[in-house]
């Protein structure tokens, strides 16, 4: 390649001046970023096969197991609650792809360097973040509402021999739409873990342990007021309360608070990735 | 014009970068030299913004760093380290780049020419050769068509032809009156890129002046001498004043078939010692006067340092005595 040809490209690249750095050219740049690793395409692909699957899978079963083995705990079940029932284990399961790809998109920044190339270009360097949550607040939150509702139906045909649900039922409405909520915010909330941590293995071991253990872990708890409140109130227990109809004995949260009390936490985790990519060397 | 300013930077018990100050200039490469650790990639880091100074300040064309609108068309910076997504095509990487600063995507295209990547584009960079990495590093400098240079040991790993195509590519870019700092450690490099060198070791600076002046002074005095009489010519060095030893490395001879051995000569310049073996009648398989390496001249410029004091007119050792 000749200096020759550099000069003449470079001189037909003064390109437009003028341009303000606005955000929303933040937000198509963060977009090309994330449609352009495989990383977004299997965990998405993953979540959408893991939960809609799963659903039609786990509401076969149990409608073949009581129509033919008349297995009354599992009618009991199903027919008590059976919105939550649809989404309880499919959900469970694809909200684990949710959490990795939240922690993954900003982990990469730092595993790969990248980050130094976006704060080149962006030293402000709060922008980045706030364009990439944006867009991938609203990316999970497109494909989440679609995977829910499409699950949801899935569900619902399948258990029709059984019992009848429609998003006319009270809650039911509110259920399938929130559980893209909680999918949108967990998947933030992944996403500040990652940017506290920074590192992949740590940050996606924070999130799922948080989700699969800790979680779970207070419910021990329960036979004690405070320990209710502890429950209740830790991140991913709180956001989960929106994904059901009924609430459980001596809940402390309803589901909208349990859900604010999720955002708050989200807020707060993403306020310290904030301050710390600031003070932090890149 | 890049001017840092009693710039350091400490790592908990180091201090990478020791109040140093100098001006980079329009128009010429200056290169940027120093030992490994001596500083540099921090320096470069702390110019753009990426790490944050303990003390001082840098400022391009008057403003700092973080302040700059759309500062890749400003500044364009090649780091030593690596700043691509593995996954992601080069294409893509450049595209969001673009993205960031209002840069029309034709402009990506054609940063991609430049650097040869063209067939590669939509490959992805993690099956990049260290060459084509950096080609893909360099793109994204030159990406906003900036007036200053920031590039960091850009010809590592580059094939011969890599290394003459950025060295021109340099050369070009200040000849249009762009600012133009390139870091290394190879002193023989910089010798035929830059026009004005900064040395620097331990954080600290060692000397800026025009590269002739720095290498006429810094490269040491020794001759490679090939010769299948080297203990007469041995002699012949000492009885005039000057060391002969014996080379550890003659294997470049040895490739191409001379197994005549090697001394490497100091005290004495080349011509001298060319004559002093024509009036002894010994044959001399090669005589070439060496370039110093950077760490050479490196270490003759910290021990010496009174030697440049008139070169450099704030030595920076002044304000930081007994620091280390």
């Amino acid at each position: 390649m000749s200096v020759t040809a550099a000069s003449g490209q470079l001189e037909s690249a003064a390109a437009p001046s003028g341009y303000r750095l606005g955000f929303a050219r933040l937000m198509l740049a963060e977009w090309t970023k994330i449609r352009s690793v495989r990383s977004t395409v299997w965990s998405l692909g993953i979540f959408v096969v893991l939960t809609v699957g799963l659903t039609a899978l786990l509401c076969w079963l149990t409608v073949h197991a009581i129509e033919t083995a008349q297995a009354p705990r599992r009618s009991t079940e199903l027919v008590g609650d059976p919105v939550s029932f649809i989404f309880q284990v499919s959900l469970g399961f694809g909200q684990l792809a949710i959490c990795v790809l939240g922690a993954l998109t900003m982990t990469t920044e730092y595993s790969t360097g990248v980050i130094r190339a976006s704060l080149l270009a962006v030293p402000k360097r709060l922008p980045v973040l706030a364009a990439k949550c944006a867009v991938f607040a609203a990316l999970i939150f497109v494909v989440a509402e679609i995977v829910c509702f499409v699950s949801f139906f899935v569900g619902k045909a399948v258990v029709r021999p059984v019992v009848d649900v429609s998003l006319s039922q009270p809650g039911v409405t509110r259920v399938v739409i929130g559980a893209g909520l909680y999918l949108t915010v967990l998947g933030l909330f992944s996403l500040g873990v990652g940017s506290v941590i920074r590192h992949s293995a740590g940050a996606i071991s924070a999130v799922i342990g948080m989700v699969l253990v800790i979680g779970p872990l207070l419910s021990l708890l329960d036979s004690y007021s405070w320990g209710r409140h502890v429950h209740d109130w830790f991140p991913t227990v709180a956001g989960s309360f929106i994904t059901r109809t009924q609430l459980q004995p001596d809940q402390v949260l309803t589901p909208w608070q349990g859900f604010a009390v999720f955002c708050g936490w989200t807020v707060l985790l993403l306020a310290a990735g904030a301050v710390l990519l600031n003070r932090r060397d890149a | 014009m890049i001017e840092v300013s009693d710039l350091s930077k400490r790592f908990g018990a180091k201090l990478a970068v020791d109040h140093l100050s100098f001006t980079v200039e329009p128009g010429r490469v200056t290169g940027f030299l120093g030992p490994n650790g001596a500083g540099k990639s921090t320096t470069m880091r702390l110019i753009v913004g990426l790490d944050h100074p303990s003390g001082g300040f840098a400022t391009i064309n008057g403003k700092k760093y973080a302040d700059l609108v759309n500062p890749l068309r400003t500044v364009g910076a090649l780091l030593d380290s690596k700043s691509v997504h593995s996954g992601r095509s080069a294409r893509n990487h450049l595209l969001f780049l673009a993205q960031t600063q209002g840069l029309p995507s034709r402009r990506v295209d054609e940063l991609l020419d430049l650097v040869g990547l063209r067939d590669v584009a939509n490959k992805r960079a993690g099956g990049f050769s260290l060459g084509m990495g950096q080609r893909l590093g360099v793109a994204a400098a030159l990406l906003g068509d900036p007036q200053v240079l920031l590039l960091d040991e850009p010809v590592n790993g580059l094939d011969p032809e890599g290394v003459l195509w950025i060295r021109n590519l340099m050369k070009h870019l200040a000849g249009e009156g762009r600012t133009v700092l390139v870091s290394s450690h190879l002193m023989n490099e910089m010798a035929v890129t830059a026009d004005h060198l900064i040395v620097i070791g331990r954080g600290r600076l060692i000397v800026a002046a025009a590269t002739e002046d720095v290498i006429a002074r810094g490269s040491g005095q020794a001759v490679r001498v090939r010769t299948p009489e080297p203990d007469r010519l041995t002699d012949l060095i000492v009885a005039e004043g000057g060391r002969a030893i014996p080379a550890v490395n003659g294997s470049n001879g040895a490739e191409r078939g001379d197994q005549a051995p090697v001394l490497t000569v100091t005290g004495i310049p080349a011509p001298r010692i060319g004559e002093l073996a024509a009036s002894a009648s010994i044959v001399l398989h090669e005589l070439t006067p060496q370039l110093g390496t950077l760490e050479e001249a490196f270490l003759e410029l910290t021990a010496g340092s009174l030697e440049f004091g008139h070169l450099n007119p704030e030595p920076a050792g002044q304000s930081t005595e007994g620091t280390i």
